[in-house]
């Protein structure tokens, strides 16, 4: 039992908590939801320079260890992105293309893919999710079929986030019986990208497939099998996204208790009133209980026992919704006429836990997930 | 970061629980697993057993008896003894005066109560809520005047637990008041045998005789038991509600409850289906899972840190406090939801041992007796040990500086 990050991590830590608060301030920030890319192409080369675009990655590939690091470096990189309500497609490109690379790539295409993610020249986009799938993962109607010694794709994808900056796409297609994930060039003959900025600042796209024609090495992993890999990949990227929710609710409770520290309503400073401190103390609990479940999510992650490591990540992907959502919202009420405008960070900290919470499955179902595992318990 | 116990954790693990398959009387387990009335001699002689075992004071320093344990093993005992059945140890000795008596009591105090503590020989119980002190415990108004080498005490205490069994009572006294309330306050142990106590049953909202109030009118207690300095009794209360707070999680026991609830889910039906297989009643056994789940790392996370620092728990505590409390509140609730109006009978001897059901009623009632009462008994941890709403106070002071 420990609970201590070690002293790698913590430099780690330290090394983007002091770039976050020097060169990602809220303003800088604020401008570059607004950009045409919706990111800082100069963070993400900062983010290569620091290893963190590798962390997932064995050695071999550019990563920074042996084995590649583990969930719990994701956990503490991506608490840190939260403060900063980074808007590189870092979930995206590393966690879950990465990610699914690493698992079902063939050794030419880690060769060829990783250490590119990991220097920063390339970012990719799971184009998974559909129209009326909602968030179920063998909702595909996307079809490969055999075109000759490749395969020809057509269909609708639905919110890919990071689509918009995507280099490639790791498109889900049904091929026969079950699901096939394929490399596709983001500027591919037949693809085409709706793209948009999402509530919280960042981009996404509806892809369109029709007729796309790719060679036979686009295909990642076995034809058929790709479901778990799937699945393990989205265990990931909501253990992340935990962790990620983590860092945004303790970064909006330094803000909400600073206000009340310095707010002043009847002639004091409104953290004076009971009413006011039971809310902060409730969101600091709701914190503490989260984060709790964000490291249990990062540790369970990496399990290999695949129910054990589902059933956590939906524990805790469900109560740190939960959580967050809480702390979001009352937030925005201690912030009073402050938290409701576009002016101040603490509403872009809401916007981004409330999308997180949306995101790769809501409260219910993961909550959902959990309770039918007791079935089987 | 590694959340797995270590090999010699698990070792630990399998010591403590060969001791209890070996050593708890199978009639007391039954009865906590039960959720049956305990009597005075169930607690006595687990606490004896567990002392002849070295294991009566876990959370004690070697010196005085204790097993010296760190708060990860302390942690794994609580967890063991609560899913094998075991009565829980009552705080009042071993978890409030004790300590205050370690750090606070002069040696010859220490010689005196602490061993009786550890083999069970002495039963203490707390005087510190008064009618008009709860919350606000400073106010309290209990006198005790100084007469030569004796204390004389005049006042009433109240919502005190299980006094009517106790040898001893600690008491939070007034011996001045002059100045901030909290400056004129004593610490003062009182034998429960001096002439002029009385103790008056509370009958609680379950039916049960657990609390009481506890008269004193001329009461003469010797002056070799105050503890520590005249007027200083504040300092060691706070001292005492600090240790209160630790195991107060009950994050063992509530992991038992939950199994138990499980059982209910599976053995209760619903349109000819178990229970758990109604998928409104499953999700809320989920969300309460997912709580525990949460306290149980949050818990760990404190007590690793305590055993790093070597300190009790400070304000962090809270948390464990007020999250504490509202799961076990919750379980209590659904295992009483689950039976649905098969909760309604009250049947009082249903919660003796060995009742055997009373004819014509139905075979449930054996553990379906016990959920209702629980349910509002367990109304309780939420009010006591500094209610929720003072721990939201205390993290709002200690925590937050508001």
């Amino acid at each position: 039992m420990d609970f201590n990050y070690t002293e790698e991590q913590l430099a780690l830590q330290d090394t983007l908590r002091r770039f976050i608060a020097k060169d990602y301030g809220f303003e800088h920030r604020r401008a570059l939801a607004k950009s045409a890319d919706g990111f800082d192409r100069s963070a993400w080369k900062t983010f290569a320079d620091f290893g963190i675009l590798a962390l997932p990655f064995p050695e071999d590939f550019g990563g920074i260890s042996e084995h590649g690091g583990n969930a719990v470096d994701t956990m503490l990189v991506m608490e840190m992105l939260g403060r900063g309500l980074a808007l590189e497609p870092y979930v995206s490109t590393v966690v879950l293309c990465g990610g699914l690379i690493r698992d079902a790539g063939s050794a030419a295409q880690k060769k060829a893919l990783l250490p590119a993610i990991a220097g920063g020249e390339l970012m990719l986009a799971l184009a998974h999710f559909e129209p009326g799938a909602r968030y179920e993962l063998d909702h595909v109607a996307t079809t490969a079929t055999a075109a000759g010694s490749g395969w020809r794709l057509d269909g609708a994808k639905a919110v890919v986030l990071g689509g918009p900056s995507a280099d490639k796409l790791i498109v889900s297609a049904r091929a026969g019986k079950g699901l096939s994930l394929f490399l596709v060039d983001a500027k591919a003959s037949g693809v085409t990208l709706r793209a948009y900025p999402t509530q919280d600042g960042a981009r996404a796209a509806d892809v369109k497939l029709a007729g796309v024609k790719v060679g036979a090495d686009a295909l990642l992993g076995t034809a058929g099998a790709a479901l778990p890999v799937i699945e393990r990949a989205l265990d990931y990227a909501n253990a992340a996204l935990c962790a990620e929710a983590v860092g945004i609710m303790s970064a909006l409770n330094e803000v909400t208790l600073e206000y009340l520290k310095t707010r002043k309503q009847f002639g004091v400073p409104i953290g004076k009133f009971q009413a006011l401190q039971h809310r902060m103390a409730d969101m600091v609990i709701a914190t503490e209980q989260a984060r709790s479940m964000a490291t249990l999510a990062a540790v369970r992650v990496d399990s290999r026992d695949a129910a054990e490591r589902s059933r956590s990540v939906a524990a805790a992907k469900a109560y740190v919704t939960q959580s967050a959502r809480l702390v979001g919202q009352q937030a925005v009420q201690l912030h009073g006429g402050m938290g409701v405008v576009d002016e101040l960070n603490v509403a872009h900290y809401f916007k981004r836990l409330t999308m997180i919470g949306l995101t790769f499955g809501d409260a219910d179902y993961h909550l959902g997930k959990f309770s039918d595992a007791l079935l089987v318990a | 970061m590694d959340l797995n116990f270590t090999a010699e954790e698990q070792l630990f693990r399998e010591e403590v629980r060969g001791f209890l398959r070996a050593k708890l009387p199978v009639a007391i387990s039954r009865k906590v697993l039960g959720g049956k009335r305990l009597e005075k001699g169930d607690f006595v002689r687990w606490q004896q057993l567990l002392n002849e075992r070295g294991w009566g004071a876990v959370a004690w320093p070697e010196a005085f008896g204790g097993t010296g344990w760190n708060a990860v093993q302390q942690h794994i005992f609580d967890e063991e003894c609560a899913d094998a059945g075991a009565p829980l140890q009552l705080p009042f000795g071993l978890k409030m005066v004790a300590p205050v008596i370690m750090a606070f009591g002069n040696p010859a105090q220490q010689q005196r109560f602490l061993p009786r503590i550890i083999d069970g020989s002495d039963w203490w119980c707390q005087g510190y809520s008064e009618p008009g002190a709860g919350s606000d415990l400073a106010s309290l108004t209990m006198r005790a005047v100084r007469e030569g080498d004796h204390y004389v005490v005049n006042g009433q205490k109240t919502w005190n637990t299980l006094g009517q069994y106790a040898d001893w009572i600690f008491c939070l006294v007034r011996t001045s008041t002059e100045g901030r309330p909290q400056t004129g306050i004593s610490f003062l142990l009182i034998d429960m045998k001096t002439p002029g106590i009385t103790v008056r049953p509370i009958i609680m909202l379950d039916g049960e005789h657990e609390i009481n109030e506890v008269w004193f009118e001329d009461v003469r207690v010797p002056v070799e038991n105050l503890i520590g300095e005249e007027n200083k009794g504040w300092t060691y209360a706070k001292f005492l509600l600090g240790h209160e707070r630790t195991g107060i999680a009950g994050v063992g026991r509530s992991k038992r409850e939950l199994k138990k609830l499980k059982d209910i889910a599976r053995k209760e039906t619903a349109n000819g289906r178990p229970l758990i297989e109604d998928q409104r009643f499953r999700d809320r056994i989920a969300q309460v899972e997912l709580e525990l789940m949460a306290l149980e790392i949050t818990n760990l996370r404190v007590i690793s840190a305590e055993g790093e620092k070597k300190r009790a728990p400070g304000p962090e505590a809270s948390i464990l406090k007020i999250k504490g409390s509202e799961i076990q509140q919750m379980l209590t609730e659904l295992q009483m939801q689950a039976l649905g109006h098969y909760a309604l009978p009250y049947l009082e001897n249903a919660l003796d041992a060995g009742w055997q059901g009373d004819a014509g009623m139905p075979d449930y009632a054996d553990y379906a007796a016990s959920l209702a009462g629980h349910y509002f008994n367990f109304r309780k941890t939420t009010i006591y040990g500094g209610s929720n709403e003072i721990q939201k106070n205390i993290i709002s002071q200690m925590i937050l500086g508001l």
